[in-house]
């Protein structure tokens, strides 16, 4: 007996999807008003749709538009700095700039979080128009270089000596008001989120899309690679900035060793572990890593059977378990958890659906009959 | 020269154009027209410069030397510069003074589509989308107010456009199907449909018939005739399949290490002393 792809109806499909969407907020709220979970998990889902949002922006460009820039903490840089030196309140300020006075042109600029939030963004924006036009014209591991370069150039700017009653050099800033609510990071990933989604369903999207499965083909099809790809990039930098302004804030204190290479690293590996080209495999893995390299803390406290101390329970451990556990789903999963496909309720409904066909196949002991399971095209 | 075609639109002309990679002269003085509504064929054995002359017209390099004009009016023109003023060993040096380069997006969009010699397909993308993408061309609306869903009417057209040359080219039954598990055949007539999504007036094929069995050249020498009337275009086409030429090409330019050695009808080619020599060899 062939398995046969069901699909559910459209009315099924809206009330999972509010149900979904009131679940979310429903646990968002609980979270946010310590109904449930510590201020450690608050903080855990915080830094996840942080990651989320970045994660999606570096995935436009490299998963869905084929394009292999490396320069996420760059931007996230210019978005954090942006929102940390705008949002600082007046008060403070002479305590985070205690060694080299603050500069006389910003000192009494202070903006309220959302627009100091988009103008890190556009700043991001506007840096990755300026490196775009010599960077988008290298392919493949040179522009990954170049785009790498260029972020570690933003960082030993802001670090500079010039740059001290801006950015307060490598005292980095502190004090920066974090969120008043859950509610805030969450919404405004997912509408960052849901406006990259939208941009990859439209037409541009698609020709996204098109320059990562073919660049010579897309352009005979009408395609401007330069034009485009460009387009990816900035979008792509304008909410890694804002992402940026959103860690600066949940971080409260910021330096610029934290825009390190490592921070494109772990972006990387999010998206390459969700799928490149899928947004919701970006979203989960976001989830699963940020909340993961918590979770497994427990591995880096000392344990004993009885008197015995088990030796290997050290600081440490945790990342070893870490890397493990990664080299063993790129084994199982080898183009990340979702590949190019995104969350579907008709997914999850055959997915759920073909296990007890599994399980009487496998009963059966009948394997030959592989061949016929029916999967439409995804 | 072509008094029966002289009432006829010139869709294109090739002319003098040479294209020189280092001290190769990989296409020498090429002058070459297609008519409108006709059915051209571009021949010759390997390496005579065929595809190169495709690459000139889409623009996926300028020529060396030379110019080409796209309905009476000039798409590309060029004269050997830098490096090259010294190295170029083609023909018409110094006729052409103005430099005048398009990328392939532009050319597209002035209605030349092309398909490849080794498929070019969009492989992990559905039929549909494949169709789809190749009419963003026609875009008109910003990427803002497209992702903001602004342009539902403009995108609506999109879909419909591409479910309608679906229906037209029978792949409606293969629609949702990714486009590497499809037959290679079948790829083939949808790089054709892809490049007809552009909405050409001028189709250059690379090569259509390459790897078919003769059923299905055979089946592809009518879908090219239909699709010529279908859509009102001109072809220019690359084949090595002879069966394929000569059943459908009005015109034949044959080409021999970058120069043209020979035009005419494909009776003429057939029985043309110089074709025999570059495809036989010369007996000595």
């Amino acid at each position: 007996m062939a398995f046969e792809y069901k699909r559910l109806n459209k009315t099924t499909k809206i009330i999972l999807t509010l149900l979904l969407i009131a679940g979310c907020i429903v646990l968002t709220y609980m979270l946010d008003k310590g109904i449930i979970g510590t201020s450690y998990t608050v903080r855990i889902v915080r830094i996840s749709v942080i990651y989320a949002l970045i994660g999606v922006s570096m995935n436009l460009v490299n998963g869905f538009t084929g394009v292999f820039s490396l320069g996420q903490a760059g931007f996230m840089a210019i978005g954090a700095y942006t929102v940390g030196v705008l949002t600082i309140p007046l008060a403070s300020r002479p305590n985070v700039y205690y060694l080299v006075p603050i500069s006389e042109k910003i000192q009494d600029l202070v903006m309220p979080f959302g627009v100091a939030l988009i103008i890190g963004g556009i700043f991001a924006a506007i840096f990755a128009a300026l490196i775009g036009t010599p960077v988008l014209r290298l392919k493949s591991d040179y522009l990954a270089i170049a785009t790498l370069g260029f972020s570690e150039i933003v960082r030993a700017i802001i670090a500079n000596n010039q740059m001290w009653p801006i950015t307060n050099g490598s005292l980095g800033l502190k004090s920066i008001p974090t969120f008043p609510s859950l509610f805030i990071p969450v919404i405004i990933s997912t509408v960052g989120i849901a406006f990259m989604v939208l941009l990859i369903k439209s037409s541009y999207g698609r020709a996204f899309k098109a320059i990562r499965e073919d660049e010579v083909a897309a352009e005979a099809m009408g395609i401007n690679l330069f034009k485009h790809k460009g387009l990816s990039f900035i979008i792509s930098a304008f909410f890694a900035g804002v992402g940026g302004g959103l860690l600066a804030a949940h971080l409260t204190a910021i330096d610029s060793n934290q825009f390190k290479i490592m921070v494109t690293y772990e972006l990387l590996l999010i998206i390459v572990l969700g799928g490149l080209g899928s947004v919701t495999g970006t979203v989960l893995s976001s989830f699963m890593i940020c909340s993961g390299k918590e979770l497994l803390r427990w591995f880096d406290l000392p344990h004993s059977i009885g008197t015995w101390k088990i030796p290997i329970f050290r600081p440490g451990l945790r990342m070893v378990i870490f890397s493990l556990l990664l080299m063993t789903v790129v084994l199982f999963w080898r183009r990340g958890l979702m590949g190019r496909k995104e969350f579907s309720w008709d997914g999850i409904y055959n997915f759920l659906r073909r296990w007890p066909w599994r399980v009487r196949r496998l009963i059966r002991g009948d394997y030959s009959k592989k061949q016929e399971e029916v999967t439409p095209n995804a | 020269m072509h008094d029966n075609n002289g009432m006829k639109n010139n869709v294109l002309k090739m002319e003098n154009t040479s294209m020189q990679f280092g001290g190769v002269l990989a296409l020498n003085n090429l002058n070459l027209d297609v008519y409108e509504g006709e059915i051209v064929g571009l021949i010759g054995p390997n390496g005579a410069g065929k595809t190169t002359a495709f690459n000139v017209v889409t623009g996926v390099y300028p020529p060396t030397n030379g110019a080409v004009y796209l309905d009476r009016e000039i798409l590309v023109e060029n004269y050997p510069q830098g490096k090259m003023k010294e190295l170029y060993s083609g023909e018409s040096k110094g006729k052409y003074t103005v430099a005048k380069v398009l990328t392939p997006d532009r050319i597209t969009k002035l209605r030349v589509a092309r398909t490849f010699q080794n498929i070019r397909l969009f492989k992990d993308l559905t039929v549909y989308e494949n169709v789809l993408i190749a009419q963003h061309v026609k875009q008109k609306s910003n990427w803002l107010f497209a992702s903001l869903m602004m342009n539902h009417k403009e995108e609506k057209a999109m879909r419909e456009e591409a479910m309608r040359l679906l229906e037209i080219l029978d792949l409606v039954d293969v629609k949702e199907k990714t486009a590497s598990s499809l037959p290679y055949g079948q790829q083939r007539h949808i790089e054709i449909a892809r490049a007809l999504a552009t909405d050409p007036k001028l189709l250059l094929l690379d090569e259509p018939a390459a790897g078919m069995n003769p059923q299905e050249s055979d089946e592809l020498m009518h879908f090219i005739g239909r699709i010529r009337k279908d859509f009102g275009l001109s072809i220019l086409m690359i084949e090595h399949h002879m069966q394929v030429v000569m059943g459908i090409c009005e015109r034949i330019y044959v080409l021999d290490y970058g120069k043209l050695i020979a035009e005419g009808s494909p009776k003429e080619i057939q029985s043309n002393k110089k074709v025999i020599e570059a495809y036989l060899g010369v007996d000595d």
